[in-house]
């Protein structure tokens, strides 16, 4: 057992960390997301072509660095500290992670596009009233002898106005909530039958509400695995999810106490309050218990599926809770000045109030545990 | 980084697994299980295995007598140790004043009092807390002063540990009364059989005597029994109370105590299911899962950062207040699972009983271990202190 990282591990947060404070400052992000793009494309460029960084969760065989779970932790732990934008988690883990586990000639076709900064890709997954089961798909693809024919109705999908490719699950057979029949698909973004409505969310990201008109697509589209490689790659984004969420609770922590060092009332910094600093004690005490479980959860994503989901949804439930309770105790040891636009925190709380019910919320993963080993 | 033990840590681990199969005192089995009030000798029977064994204090350094094991061998020796539910060692000597001793004191001090804490000749008490100095540790009053070659030591102890039993003592005392509080202190060590000491027991809500006051009236301690410079004490009291919160996470027996918790509720019936399946009680269980998972990873993280040559420091005041939480609230939810059963008071068989017991067997000790735990948040600094622990040394506020 060994729980220290690497030296490259290092170098790549270093490197990170660096590139991202000299970008990611509150006002340009401020300025990106209200651009009519809603971020900077020239950041994007920068991580993968520029630095390299794209390559590092993937196998060399790709032209990756042959890193992992544990790099995309660390990406996205940086990424959480700028309260980024980039579409890291939804085409470096997610879709890049999808074509890891599938390999073959898509995956060597694809992954150096990615590496690139050239591919970036979306995950059309959920749908109006399936909330967290990931087996409820209503979206249809019909074999119409050449390919399958898409058709159906996704919700909320994260960074989609940016991508060139879709990864979307759909139902080739079984009904809505059946685990057997739905499937994986990697498809072109700008597909003919593909209408979107693009919004921007309460986080500062981009999405939208994806149609799915008879969308014509290859049989080569289709990425076997099922619901079991669905479920993985949930996982290993509830993860990445819970990495940046690391990234963030270690931001609302640190923003709050360095400004109860600078506000005073009753002619004293309100740092000095005891009530404030056992509030704050507390906050550190859950942001270091948000950091274990990113790391326990990251560390045993390699396991039988089992014990990988029940650590996964520990991991969530725990991130969640504890991301509610740093988040809304820095608003509130704020005053108000968090409740305005004005100051970071308020920006990073409207992240990680996001954060908490993505990919499932504290009650849906506590379910999952329990069912899995808490057997009666 | 990798969770997977490696072939050696395997192979260690068999052999500890081994080791306490064939060698943890038969008398002593399931007793912690079962929630009995433990002997001196139990405490000792253990101990003085594996003392023989070179194993009793693995966290020392190699030339005070420790294993030289990885930060790795000592977390699979205290999860194999829970897991066999063997009893918890005291404490007071050797993860304690040991360490204060190696630390700070004079080569006859280590050269005395060392071995016979490995061996458990003697038996170690804290002489810390006072009647008005609870939290307050710093405001202390008994005091000791310099007559020739020796202290005269006069004053009042409370919650001294098992001081029933105590060969020997480790106190804190005021030195010089005009310093600044934490600046007239000193360390000694105490022969609790010297003329004018009196051990009083107090009872606590469990019915356990556990607990103790201690009154010094004119007790004459030599001068070469001070550890560290004269009022130099709070240091040494400060180390120790970082080194007292490493372990204090107890994690390992804590997996262990819900490990019994899934067992009970798994059989205990509520109608005609069993209690793990009411919906209510399954999510507490899982909820103190998560919580103590996330303990365990922050504790390995810890013993990494430990490994890495990071000694522990205030963030062990983490570990204490998550680590002293789960504990209690593994002892509501045996109340809990209890339901009727745990109000009878039964204090166990006495010689040639042949009584039953009421209700269900493990239940008896439900509600006084419940009543025993809330010392958890308490003791050790309370969680409170803990936090302004954090708030200083950490937050820097």
């Amino acid at each position: 057992m060994d729980l220290s990282y690497t030296e490259t591990q290092d170098m790549l947060r270093d490197t990170t960390a660096r590139f991202l404070a000299d970008t990611y400052g509150f006002e340009a992000r401020q300025k990106m997301i209200a651009s009519t793009e809603g971020r900077d494309p020239g950041v994007w460029r920068a991580l993968a072509s520029e630095l390299g960084l794209t390559s590092a969760p993937f196998a060399e065989e790709y032209g990756g660095m042959g890193g992992g779970a544990l790099e995309n932790l660390i990406m996205m732990e940086e990424l959480g500290k700028v309260i980024a934008v980039e579409p890291w988690l939804q085409t470096v883990v997610i879709g890049g992670g999808t074509l890891q586990a599938v390999g073959g000639s898509v995956a060597a076709e694809v992954i150096p596009q990615i590496i690139a900064g050239d591919c970036t890709i979306a995950w059309a997954y959920a749908e109006p009233t399936g909330r967290y089961d990931l087996a409820h798909v209503s979206t249809t693809a019909k074999s119409d002898g050449a390919g399958y024919v898409l058709s159906g109705h996704k919700a909320v999908v994260y960074a989609a106005p940016w991508a060139s490719h879709l990864l979307v699950t759909a139902r080739t057979g079984g009904s809505t909530r059946e685990r057997s029949g739905v499937e994986l698909f990697l498809i072109d973004a700008k597909a003919a039958g593909i209408t979107r409505r693009d919004y921007p969310t309460v986080d500062g990201f981009r999405a939208s509400e994806i149609y799915f008109e008879n969308v014509a697509v290859a049989a080569e589209a289709l990425l076997p695995g099922g619901i079991d490689l669905i479920e993985r790659i949930a996982d290993e984004a509830t993860m990445g999810l819970c990495a940046e969420a690391t990234g963030i609770a270690r931001k609302l922590l640190d923003g709050t106490v360095e400004y109860t060092k600078q506000r005073k009332q009753f002619g004293q910094p309100i740092g000095k309050f005891q009530a404030l600093q056992h509030r704050m004690a507390d906050m550190l005490v859950e942001a270091e218990q948000i950091a274990s479980m990113a790391l326990m959860g990251t560390l045993k994503l390699d396991l039988p599926a089992a014990e990988r989901k029940a650590a996964v949804s520990l991991a969530k439930a725990k991130v969640a809770r504890s991301l509610k309770f740093v988040g809304q105790s820095a608003v509130q040891t704020h005053g108000g000045i968090g409740i305005t636009m004005e100051l970071a925190i308020g920006h990073y709380f409207k992240r990680s109030t996001m954060i908490e019910n993505q990919f499932g919320s504290a009650d849906h993963h506590l379910e999952r545990y329990e069912t899995l080993t808490l057997p009666v | 980084m990798d969770l997977e033990f490696s072939p050696e840590e395997i192979a260690f681990r068999d052999e500890v697994r081994t080791f306490i199969a064939e060698n943890y005192p038969r008398q002593l089995r399931g007793k912690q299980d079962e929630g009995d009030e433990l002997t001196k000798e139990d405490f000792l029977s253990w101990h003085r295995v594996l003392h023989a064994k070179g194993w009793v204090a693995p966290a020392w350094p190699v030339e005070y007598g420790g294993t030289g094991w990885t930060v790795t061998q000592r977390f699979i020796f205290s999860e194999e140790t829970a897991r066999a539910d063997c009893i918890r060692l005291m404490p007071f000597g050797l993860t304690m004043v040991g360490p204060v001793i190696y630390t700070f004191g004079t080569p006859a001090q280590k050269a005395h009092f060392l071995p016979r804490i490995l061996s458990g000749a003697d038996w170690w008490c804290q002489g810390y807390s006072e009647p008005g100095s609870g939290s307050d540790l710093a405001s202390l009053r008994t005091k000791a002063e310099r007559d020739g070659d020796h202290y005269v030591v006069n004053g009042q102890k409370t919650w001294t540990t098992m001081a029933q039993h105590a060969d020997w003592g480790f106190f804190l005392v005021r030195t010089d009364p005009d310093a600044k509080m934490q600046e007239g202190i000193s360390f000694l060590l105490i022969d609790m059989k010297t003329p004018g000491i009196e051990v009083r027991p107090i009872i606590t809500l469990g019915g356990e005597h556990e607990v103790n006051e201690v009154f010094l009236d004119n007790v004459k301690v030599p001068l070469e029994n001070r550890v560290h410079e004269e009022n130099k004490g709070w240091t040494c009291a400060k180390f120790l109370l970082a080194h007292e919160r490493v372990g204090i996470a107890g994690v390992a027996s804590s997996k262990r105590g819900i490990e019994r918790i899934r067992q009970i509720a798994a059989t205990e019936l509520d109608g005609d299911k069993p209690l793990l399946a009411n919906p209510f009680y399954r999510r507490k269980v899982a909820e103190l899962e998560m919580d103590l998972t996330a303990l365990e990873f922050t504790e390995l993280r810890t013993l990494a950062g430990e490994a890495a040559g990071k000694g522990p420091g205030p963030e062990s005041s983490v570990l204490k207040i998550k680590g002293s939480e789960i504990q209690q609230r593994l002892t509501e939810l045996a109340l809990e699972a209890a339901g009727h059963y745990g109000a009878p008071y039964f204090r166990g068989f006495g010689e040639g009983d042949n009584e039953h017991p009421i209700g269900p067997e493990w239940a008896n000790r439900t509600a006084p271990s419940y009543y025993n735990m809330r010392k958890t948040t308490i003791y050790g600094g309370s969680n409170e202190i803990q936090r302004n622990i954090i708030a200083k040394m950490v937050l820097g506020l």
